[in-house]
């Protein structure tokens, strides 16, 4: 799921045009915002609200270790926001982000939600989370503990407290801490009486009453009233990271545009804990930090989501194919978006057709190749699971396709929102008979982009299905991207064979000497009339040939093309550190940020240790090997049991040991960075 | 087959030259080589391109026809021949694409994809060949098979109940619905092209014999000795007659049912008028129990629609109308800042 914010706020950033609204100047560079704003959207009247009941946990804050404290100064912040599914949790975290990179901040998104669209109010297995770390320092993950925690009822309190840095700020609504929420998240005490969390500073109030006295003038009713909380608690926030409340005022106008009461109560609940910040002068936790802005590269940015990303790289991909594209798809977490995203796009030829099921999906896509136009299919493992043998008909058939994996936890239907790639031995090993194809993974989601159009550039030169790995950390987070300047890639234009032989008959497996590809015929080209299907056929003539010489051939020439492609890829790169050594960590997908920050954090302190991240992973770089093998030892961090660990020592006789988590969340920096120790202490 | 590449088969082409170099594999009097035949004879009758007819098929007997058409073929997998026939005519809707399939492939593993083709109704000629068996797979017992068919599966007689395959298009939303019988080499042509004229999904339930696992199985109606008395050929227009004229179908108003009536002297006032267009009569002609009724036969349904890849391509126009296709404007949408270098104030 994309935060819901962030589509939304790019009509109106559309909408609005670059009017240059104020020029910040941070660490030597200006930050120039696009971001324009509607005539007449003004910052509305401040409200004074009563401060409702404030209990801060004064009495626990001498026990902290000062270096506990976040700093006035920050480099980097975590803040997460919790609260049931039904609170908008996750458009506040998004235009909580977009605050963010408004300020000139590097930043990262985790959205953590449950697979219920709406569960019971005040579980705990209806909690929705989002998590967000912005900085002034290059951000690689959404951090690996939240700094501030704020908490919309207990159930959110009693799942998420437990990240929280010891020290952390836990802000809480106490209107929604009565008996009845209390004992749905299993509380039989309130935790904000009972001590129970010493270990973090706790700003406890009526967020509930303060928004119901904020809105009170526009008459909602209490249900209604009660929604905007999380604009009064996103107004709050603002004021704590003193961000400007101008774009999400002109985003709220533009959302309620049909609304205008909704649209101005909600206005009013976000100045209400905005002024609640500024002039409640209760000391204690609640005060203002500041973040810098990152210092970055020069050029034009914007928010984007690997889901967003991805969708964007397959149209660029099929207009430097010059062909149009065809998406076939079921809805499927967490995939969906890709679908929702190419359904808009027609003026790019793009046909996007929602199947009765997945191998419908895949079947229309095959076709749609086959008829010559690029086809693509796009689900999570168990909707890839059922195009397997589909999968196998592209490869047998020699077609160009792109089936995109947005990985989420299994087996089955496993963790559907959750995260893990352990789809690695499907996309390399899945499928009946010797059937080898393209696999590519996505380590971030700007990286989608490229790796996209990487895709179709390898599907359509060397026709041949290509799996592309994403997972749904990678679908749903967002970052800022410097968007590329399309002008700046190179087309690599498919040209269709139609050229009948001069004698004989025409043998559509005929093939390029070097790459192997065979030639890509439209149906409706005269004079090449053929037919192909799934059976064997004769390597010399295309037709069905079951004989046992030609089936080794076959096959020996299917695996052969696919390996010849690592002659047309790049050489796999170090990300950090050196070409040799004690130690290489060597990730593969959305791993990549927690690797890179624990490596850099070893190598700050002076360790050997360096970074691969592989994004061919079928087939691998030509250098791998060799490059694996100049370490004295390799550790391989995985969302899974252990499957590129495998596929390195199957395919190189390396020492790789594995580093596994899959517990549905991405991997923290510490956890990498323990295992970096721990391994170059190990002896042997 | 003339082994040249002048594969081009010119205008007003004859029968062979609709046929490849492949050696037929099917069993030796099977049913499909008429099939076949006849399909090859109506291509030229339909004014027909090699280089713009597509054949698809599933897996099976029938399946592997698309080898022996000269034509662009594609032989996909089990069941699946309307997905990528949907594909193939969504991004070419200029080509004439035609799926086989058979009783197993299309109503057994394949029910689901015959479902939505016949609801969205894409523009393909489908055509079923009902042998009652699984031919393929040597012989068990598939969705068509009566209740009490013996097969290495069902030893003991099967089961279950079979399906209707015109009953399940009806249902489906199919808006072109025909049967007839493989051995029908004049009726056949006819019917296909009737098929091909109707834009949507033209499905074509055709009985076909299984000589080695199911001989027999529709001798009953496909007898030429009792033809005239067990096939009631329905005509759009014509009265709903049989028997060589003798005996014709009347509807029971007060019980909504067919009865079978016989002509006296000629007198067919009472007899129905067979109407195409009336989805009703064609259930009611489709669900008629042999035996007591004859089977009914020809165009059973035929009420067009507008196609699928119609409005799949009208709504793209439409709404890609005045757009421009600007891949720098798009991927620059969103919510965006500038980063202007210090120094230089220069981007």
């Amino acid at each position: 799921m994309v935060p819901p914010g962030i589509d939304r706020c790019s009509v109106t950033a559309s909408r609005a045009k670059a009017q240059p609204r104020y020029v910040a100047r941070v660490l030597g560079r200006a930050i120039h915002f696009l971001l324009g704003r509607r005539r007449g959207a003004g910052v509305g009247k401040l409200q004074r609200n009563g401060l409702g009941d404030v209990s801060v946990a004064t009495a626990l804050k001498d026990n902290f270790e000062s270096s506990a404290r976040l700093s006035n100064h920050p480099d980097a912040v975590v803040v997460r926001f919790a609260g049931d599914s039904g609170d908008g949790m996750q458009l506040t975290g998004g235009q909580f982000t977009l605050s963010s990179a408004l300020a000139g901040n590097d930043f990262s998104t985790f959205p953590d939600f449950p697979a219920e669209i709406r569960a019971p109010q005040g579980t705990t297995f209806g909690v929705s989370a989002f998590q967000v770390n912005f900085g002034s320092s290059d951000i690689e993950t959404a951090g690996d503990q939240p700094d501030v925690l704020i908490a919309m009822n207990p159930a959110a309190l009693k799942t998420n407290v437990g990240d929280l840095r010891p020290g952390g700020l836990v802000i809480a609504d106490t209107g929604e801490f009565g008996q009845r929420n209390l004992a749905k998240a299993g509380y039989t005490v309130s935790p904000i009486d009972d001590n129970s969390l010493a270990r973090w500073q706790v700003l406890a109030f009526d967020i509930s009453a303060l928004t119901l006295e904020a809105v009170k003038p526009f008459g909602l009713g209490n249900k209604e009233a009660l929604r905007c909380k999380n604009m009064w608690t996103l107004g709050l926030s603002l004021w704590m990271f003193d961000r400007d409340r101008a774009p999400l005022i002109a985003w709220l106008q533009d959302k309620f545009a049909k609304n205008p009461v909704l649209a101005d109560a909600n206005i009013a609940a976000l100045n209400a804990g905005h002024a609640y910040g500024e002039t409640a002068e209760i000391g204690g936790p609640l005060r203002q930090w500041t973040v810098d802005a990152a210092s970055v590269e020069p050029g034009y940015y914007r928010t984007i989501t690997g889901g967003e990303s991805l969708s964007l790289g397959l149209v660029a991909g099929a207009r430097l194919a010059g062909l149009d594209l065809f998406l076939g798809s079921y809805p499927i977490t967490p995939a969906s978006p890709i679908l929702h995203a190419l359904a808009r796009l027609k003026e790019f030829g793009v046909t996007s057709f929602q199947a009765e099921d997945e191998i419908a999906a895949i079947g229309a896509a095959i076709g749609a190749s086959y008829a010559g136009q690029l086809g693509v299919t796009s689900s999570s493992g168990p909707g890839i699971a059922l195009k397997g043998e589909a999968i196998g008909l592209a490869i047998i058939t020699e077609l160009p396709l792109v089936i995109v994996n947005s990985q989420r936890g299994g087996p089955s239907t496993g963790l559907p929102t959750k995260t893990e790639q352990s789809d690695l031995y499907q996309a390399i090993y899945g499928r009946n008979g010797d059937a080898p194809l393209v696999v590519l993974s996505t380590s971030s989601p700007t990286d989608c982009f490229d790796v996209a159009i990487e895709a179709v550039r390898l599907a359509t030169q060397f026709m041949t299905p290509v799996m592309l790995l994403t997972d749904g950390y990678i679908a749903n987070a967002a970052q800022p991207w410097l968007v590329p300047d399309m002008d700046d890639y190179e087309p690599f234009p498919v040209v269709f064979h139609t050229e009948a032989p001069a004698e004989g008959k025409f043998n559509p497996y005929q093939r390029d000497a070097e790459t192997l590809k065979r030639v890509w015929v439209k149906p409706g080209t005269p004079g090449l009339t053929h037919r192909i299907g799934g059976i064997e056929k004769g390597f010399d003539t295309g037709n069905i040939n079951y004989e046992a010489a030609n089936h080794q051939k076959m096959t020996d020439t299917r695996a052969n093309k696919i390996l010849g492609i690592a002659n047309h890829i790049p050489d796999q790169d170090i990300d950090q550190g050196a070409a040799g050594g004690k130690l290489v960590v060597v990730g593969w997908g959305s791993t990549y940020g927690p690797i890179r920050k624990a490596v850099e954090a070893a190598r700050a302190r002076g360790l050997d240790v360096s970074h691969i991240h592989i994004r061919y992973l079928w087939p691998l770089p030509k250098n791998l090997g060799d490059l694996l093998k100049s370490f004295d030892k390799i550790l391989v961090p995985e969302m899974n049991t252990g499957q590129l660990k495998t596929v390195l020592r199957d395919q190189y006789l390396v020492d790789a040991k594995p580093l596994n988590k899959v517990s549905g969340q991405p991997f923290k920096i510490a956890e990498i960075e323990a295992a970096i120790d721990a391994e170059l202490a190990r002896k042997g | 087959m003339n082994d040249m590449t002048a594969i081009a088969i010119p205008d007003g082409s004859k029968p062979d030259h609709w046929a490849t170099d492949q050696e037929v594999r099917w069993c030796p009097g099977c049913g499909d080589y008429a099939i076949l035949k006849a399909v090859q004879r109506t291509m030229p009758e339909i004014g027909a391109k090699p280089e713009n007819t597509v054949f698809v098929s599933g897996i099976g007997c029938s399946s592997r026809f698309p080898y022996y058409m000269e034509t662009y073929g594609f032989h996909t997998i089990h069941g699946r021949a309307p997905t990528i026939a949907t594909g193939i005519k969504l991004a070419n809707p200029e080509l004439d694409v035609w799926i086989i399939t058979g009783d197993g492939d299309g109503l057994s593993i394949g029910g689901n994809h015959m479902l939505h083709l016949l609801r969205r109704n894409l523009d393909v000629q489908l055509l079923l060949f009902n042998n009652e068996i699984y031919g393929l797979t040597k012989g068990q017992a598939s969705p068509t098979s009566r209740t009490g068919t013996k097969s290495p599966s069902t030893p003991f007689g099967s089961v279950d109940r079979p399906v209707n395959p015109c009953a399940f298009a009806l249902g489906a939303g199919g808006r072109f619905i025909a049967r007839t019988i493989d051995t029908a080499q004049k009726h056949i042509p006819t019917i296909l092209k009737r098929a091909h004229a109707n834009k949507g999904t033209s499905f074509v339930e055709i009985y076909q014999n299984c000589i080695v696992y199911n001989d027999d199985v529709f001798a009953a109606f496909t007898d030429k000795k009792n033809a005239a008395n067990t096939q009631l050929w329905a005509e759009h227009g014509k009265p709903l007659l049989f028997a060589n004229g003798t005996k014709g179908l009347r509807l029971n108003t007060a019980t909504v049912e067919l009865e079978v009536i016989d002509i006296i002297e000629g007198a067919t006032e009472v007899v129905l008028i067979h109407d195409e267009t009336n989805r009703m009569l064609a259930q009611l002609l489709i669900d008629m129990p042999f035996g007591e009724f004859p089977m009914a036969l020809g165009v059973l349904y035929c009420d067009p629609a507008p196609s699928f890849e119609t409005a799949v391509i009208e709504q793209n126009h439409a709404v890609a109308k005045g757009k421009k296709a600007d891949l720098n404007a798009l991927i620059r949408k969103g919510q965006s800042w500038t980063v202007h270098d210090a120094a230089t104030h220069k981007m």
